[in-house]
């Protein structure tokens, strides 16, 4: 178990390695690199532009690999510099005052689209075919179509434009949190929704549920120790990779609502090409994703005693 | 059951040559008893007929300006009102679903003709070449998706084609890596053992074998890929990154006027009604090809 751990860790540092040598490379290929943004526009340019991109990729003239890994020294430190754009707070510093915001609203669109996505995936599978099933079917299908940032514009139009019954944006109270909330909830309740309710009707009708009924057992127990058990399982795989998404926010809901989360900067980042800011915030995402990775795999062999990562000899 | 229908001391040819249009026949007539997914098929070949015939349809030109009649709420003359510089909002969405449609439909090209090729090699030569290409996928899936399109934009430039290249450079991973485990189980199934075993020649039994029969996973993810593209560019252009003004697009109309929702509304709603319909039907229409084809594929 140890090795595994250990030689995921090494994985994920030769990750971002590679992440950020992408993304560094990305960035310096902007205006006074060697392909302009003029060029690019027309069409027969781009084959030999991308050509050009993974050769300066390989074959790096020595100032940009000097840059780089003077980057690299104080990435390591955890010293990304002072933000372009915000020249007055380092980037950490921004990381410290904004994330918290993104978080507050990740877990709590994660506690909501928990209840709602497993309640709605739980209940259509006991009740298949029935209205629950049904409005299960609709809310998923909904989720599906509706892309967060329209969902979070017609919200808005109806509740706060028309009705005026919320906020437009900000997030001082409660009652700010109900629009965001739901425009981010759309994906989470989806993929909850959906593994909950295909993962129960599976294990519903699994040989060792019918052998529990057989034997007498109650209903209740049936549910709770044989079918949610399994049936979760499963469920925790997409779990991890969601929070890590939810917790890294997103920038539609936020620029929409004006929450001042990290996510609206790294819009304005982008606006502003405020280097730095982005360098950190790719980074620093990049590990998250991985390690939750990671740990949804560690996570998954506690519960699941089939699942081992340590080689047969 | 077309093998008895065929009468005896037929060639084999001739027997391939019948089955053949008879399976997708069949994928035709189970998809049309999909009554959302031919619903969904024929708003989307009404609305490709729309985007071709954009210059006719449009009833004014969707990149004039009339300051006579600036943001204007629906009327009779401009069904779905006018905005900033008077331009027929209507106009501007009949134009917007060329870029839709085709970025849609484009970049699902693209990445299948990187990333079919690419994963048949790696699960066909395997050993490095495959080692190199998984670790490739595991870099390219521990990106956020959105921020590597943002950065790629900033890189390169907004502009149709660059959306393009943002889309393929990591699209081709997900098809690359579903036709590398295709091509891993079958190679092993015993029909392309027997063909070898009779002296087929590698490039044969690649072609008629293992492509084809990979083919299937493929298509299904290609329709439901399009819709995801569409979704990808309205978003980015969304943020401004997207596709640039003068051209329109449906994620850039509705980017460009949220602020101004509390007072014209109508700018902002619409595209956002059109382009959630319109991820609707794709989606529809994916989910009946899929199964259509293979109902074991669904989730």
């Amino acid at each position: 178990m140890a090795r595994f751990i250990v030689s995921r860790l090494i994985g994920l540092v030769g990750v971002l390695l590679a992440v950020s040598l992408i993304t560094f490379l990305l960035m310096h290929a902007v205006p006074g690199g060697p392909f302009d943004a003029q060029a690019m526009q027309r069409q027969q340019m781009i084959p030999e532009a991308i050509k050009q991109q993974l050769n300066a990729k390989f074959g790096l003239d020595k100032p940009i690999w000097q840059q780089y890994l003077v980057f690299l020294g104080n990435a390591v430190r955890m010293d990304f510099g002072y933000s372009f754009s915000n020249s007055t707070r380092t980037v950490i510093q921004i990381f410290q005052e904004q994330w918290p915001y993104t978080i507050q609203l990740g877990l709590l669109t994660l506690l909501f689209s928990l209840v709602v996505g497993l309640g709605l995936g739980i209940g259509a599978a006991i009740k298949q075919g029935s209205w629950l099933d049904y409005t299960g079917t609709f809310v998923s299908v909904f989720c599906l179509v509706m892309p967060s940032f329209v969902f979070a514009i017609l919200l808005q139009f109806f509740f706060s434009v028309r009705l005026g019954w919320l906020p437009t944006g900000g997030w001082d109270s409660p009652k700010h949190w109900i629009m965001p909330v739901l425009a981010n909830s759309l994906g989470p309740i989806l993929i909850l929704q959906r593994y909950t309710r295909s993962s129960m009707a599976d294990v519903i009708r699994a040989n060792y549920v019918r052998t529990a009924r057989a034997k007498g057992m109650s209903e209740r127990r049936v549910m709770l120790i044989h079918v949610f058990k399994n049936a979760l399982t499963p469920v925790v795989t997409v779990g991890g990779p969601m929070i890590a998404g939810l917790i890294t926010g997103s920038f539609f809901v936020e620029s929409i609502f004006r929450i001042p989360g990290i996510g609206l900067y790294f819009v304005t980042a982008v606006q502003n090409r405020d280097y730095p800011l982005i360098m950190a915030t790719t980074l620093v995402w990049t590990a998250l994703i991985s390690i939750t990775y990671l740990l949804t795999d560690l996570v998954y062999a506690l519960i699941d005693p089939r699942v081992t990562y340590v080689k047969a000899s | 059951m077309s093998i008895t229908a065929l009468p005896s001391g037929q060639p084999v040819e001739r027997l391939a040559a019948a089955r053949q249009p008879h399976t997708l026949w069949q994928v035709w007539l189970r998809f049309r008893r999909n009554k959302l997914s031919m619903f969904a098929l024929a708003f989307i070949i009404l609305q490709l007929l729309v985007a071709i015939f954009a210059e006719q349809i449009a009833p004014y030109d969707p990149y004039k300006g009339d300051f006579s009649v600036t943001w204007q709420k629906p009327t009779r003359e401009h069904l779905l009102g006018t905005d900033d510089l008077g331009r027929d909002v209507l106009s501007r969405l009949i134009y917007g679903s060329r870029i839709s449609l085709s970025v849609g439909i484009l970049s699902q090209l693209v990445i299948v003709m990187i990333g079919l090729p690419i994963g048949a090699l790696a699960g066909l030569i395997g050993g490095r070449l495959d080692y190199v290409l998984m670790r490739v996928i595991d870099v390219f899936s521990s990106i956020p998706i959105l921020l590597f399109y943002t950065l790629m934009l900033v890189a390169l430039g907004s502009g149709f084609w660059n959306i393009i290249i943002a889309m393929a450079l990591t699209g081709w991973i997900g098809i690359a890596r579903l036709v590398r485990g295709q091509v891993l189980s079958l190679k092993e199934t015993d029909y392309v053992r027997a063909a070898r075993a009779m002296g087929g020649r590698t490039r044969h039994i690649v072609v008629t074998h293992l492509v084809r029969n990979s083919l299937t996973p493929v298509i299904v993810a290609l329709a439901l890929g399009v819709p995801g593209a569409m979704f990808a560019e309205a978003g980015l252009s969304f943020l401004g990154l997207g596709i640039a003004s003068p051209q329109t697009s449906w994620g850039q109309m509705i980017g460009l006027y949220q602020g101004y929702i509390q007072t014209s509304w109508h700018l902002t709603v619409f595209p956002a009604v059109v382009l959630a319909v319109t991820l609707l039907a794709w989606f529809a229409l994916g989910d009946g090809v899929r199964d259509a084809l293979d109902p074991t594929l669904r989730l």
